[in-house]
């Protein structure tokens, strides 16, 4: 009995003894997998905050475009009696297309939905919180993803005012762009960047249209929409034999010089992360832009003997809208071709084009962003390359050559195809909706109205008021 | 007396100012105008459209003097204003019948 329990006691003792270490390892390959967890997670969380900070600042950036940039760009280039009218043009999207955006406008361009247009499972932004939507951006809240894209519907109807400057209604180009942000800019922003869009090119769409920050759902979309507009309202009262130079070049100059800071955002924002491809996308732009100033300033020097201030800010805006699609899949070198052209062809629509044809496309919407936009969209097709952005993959997850110079000439198709379904979508919708305005608030100011300004008219108040001096 | 209504080019005011002084002139006022005489404006582009600008920025001088100084006046204005090119300007002459200082309602010469 006495040995029994004896013996019992030094088994224990033996099994305690040589399962104490067995014991203790297993708590800390229990210990390791949680610190491992943990910094896992802050590793998620590190990265979460670099690239937050990143698109907060990009949104930040694209809403300058807007207000003060393109206020201040188009404000320059009309007549004095309607500077605040066509300032106020830009300013009312930033108030008005936010609240749309809140209520419908995000779920109907990146809710699930059909390859035409999103659903309503966003609907007053529910659902869109703190967690990222990994189909998107895998690192940022999706709130931050919302706030940014809501950037690009501010300006997108914003830039076709360029083309009614001085002869629209208030409550008309109000009415209009309510409409057209639902009728045309949700179907094409679903269609190229949403969930089962049919062209869009990162989440397998049918017609892959590699369209980086917006050359078709922004610019072609907007200057096709303001080339029906110009036609459609017809030319400005004493157009083209009354001259209607700006009246304030260097408004303009200051604008412009805010869309270049803003376009970083806008593009190397797109990248929807702070990496290489930020930085890669912010290169592209800025020499995008340097070779398009150059190109409009040498083809405005040859032609008139002397480089405009006025040309070379031009240029500059046409060749950040043609680097726009490409920003993200085309190098450095690429870019400054796609610039230089842009510059150039830019400058032959706005010149040679537009006065050929006679429309009034008052401050060259359609000669800038829907040539420049259709220029850059097909350019694309051309000098997108995987070495900058491997897109394209095929089911082993084997990287696939991107655009023509990749051997992918398939592309350039693909890009037509994302370029006609922009330009048809804003030629029909833009007809319907000046109907519908038409029919209801109509379109147009009244003869007086024009001629005393819309400052006035629309507004009430004058941007340069003449005080007597005291 | 005699109003002198000088108009000149912008870059010779500051010339033609000093000069005055310098003969004793007291007081002009000046005006930025915009006109064409024989001088054809020039043209502008703007996003390939040429504006024609035909009626220039010019300087009008307006004096009133007593009738002795105006030979000297108008000598000191020519030689100043004078570049010898297009667009130089003229001088224009006029009588004027009476001047009053509002501040002491003095009137005539001695208001000048």
């Amino acid at each position: 009995m006495g040995t029994g329990r004896f013996a019992w006691m030094v088994l224990l003792s033996i099994i305690f003894i040589t399962s104490a270490p067995l014991l203790s390892a297993q708590t800390a390959a229990d210990n390791q997998a949680a610190r491992i967890a943990a910094l896992e997670q802050q590793v998620t969380d590190a990265r979460t905050s670099g690239d937050n900070a990143w698109m907060l600042t990009s949104a930040a950036l694209v809403l300058m475009m807007t207000g003060p940039g393109l206020a201040l760009f188009y404000g320059g280039l009309v007549r004095k009696k309607n500077v605040l009218a066509t300032m106020m043009q830009s300013f009312s999207m930033m108030a008005i297309i936010s609240i749309l955006w809140a209520l419908f406008g995000y779920s109907l361009c990146f809710g699930p939905g059909n390859s035409f247009i999103g659903g309503f499972h966003h609907l007053f932004l529910h659902g869109v919180g703190a967690q990222p939507d990994p189909d998107y951006a895998a690192t940022i809240p999706q709130q931050t993803f919302m706030i940014y894209q809501l950037m690009f519907a501010v300006i997108t109807p914003a830039l076709i005012t360029g083309a009614f400057a001085e002869r629209m209604k208030f409550s008309a180009m109000a009415l209009f762009m309510i409409l057209w942000s639902i009728i045309v800019y949700a179907p094409m922003a679903h269609m190229v960047w949403g969930k089962g869009g049919m062209l869009n090119a990162s989440l397998g769409g049918r017609f892959p249209t590699l369209d980086f920050a917006g050359g078709t759902v922004v610019h072609i979309t907007s200057g096709v929409s303001a080339l029906v507009c110009a036609l459609s309202l017809g030319k400005r009262l004493g157009y083209p034999k009354q001259p209607m130079p700006p009246h304030s070049v260097v408004l303009s100059f200051i604008g412009a010089c805010m869309l270049w800071v803003g376009w970083f955002g806008f593009n190397a924002g797109s990248a929807l992360a702070a990496g290489s491809l930020a930085t890669s996308a912010f290169i592209a732009t800025h020499f995008a832009a340097a070779a398009a100033v150059v190109g409009w300033s040498g083809a405005e020097w040859l032609r008139n003997g002397k480089p405009s201030a006025l040309g070379a800010i031009s240029g500059a805006v046409a060749g950040l809208v043609a680097v726009t699609p490409a920003a993200g899949f085309v190098g450095p070198m690429s870019a400054l071709v796609i610039g230089f052209v842009a510059g150039i062809v830019c400058y032959l629509m706005v010149v040679k084009v537009k006065a050929r044809f006679g429309y009034d496309d008052s401050l060259d919407a359609f000669g800038v962003h829907g040539a420049g936009g259709t220029l850059g969209a097909l350019l694309t097709g051309i000098f997108a390359t995987s070495s900058v952005n491997p897109i394209f993959k095929d089911a082993q997850g084997k990287t696939l050559a991107s655009g023509l110079i990749d051997g992918n000439a398939h592309q350039l198709l693909n890009q037509f195809v994302g370029v006609l379904m922009a330009w048809g979508l804003a030629v029909i919708g833009t007809l319907i909706i000046l109907k519908i305005v038409d029919l209801t608030v109509g379109v147009r100011v009244t003869k007086d109205d024009e001629i005393q300004g819309l400052d006035l008219s629309q507004h009430g108040e004058e941007g340069y008021y003449w005080e007597v001096p005291a | 007396m005699t109003k002198i209504e000088a108009i000149i080019q912008n870059s010779r005011l500051d010339a033609v100012k000093d000069a005055l002084h310098e003969i004793g002139v007291e007081g002009m006022t000046v005006l930025e105008v915009r006109g064409h005489g024989r001088q054809k404006g020039h043209t502008e582009f703007y996003r390939g459209r040429e504006y024609t600008v035909d009626l220039i920025p010019k300087i009008k001088l307006e004096l009133v003097l007593p009738d002795k100084m105006v030979d000297q006046v108008i000598q000191t204005i020519t030689s100043a204003a004078r570049t010898g090119k297009i667009g130089d300007g003229k001088i224009f002459l006029s009588r004027i019948d009476d001047a009053i200082r509002i501040r002491n309602d003095e009137r005539g010469e001695g208001a000048l």
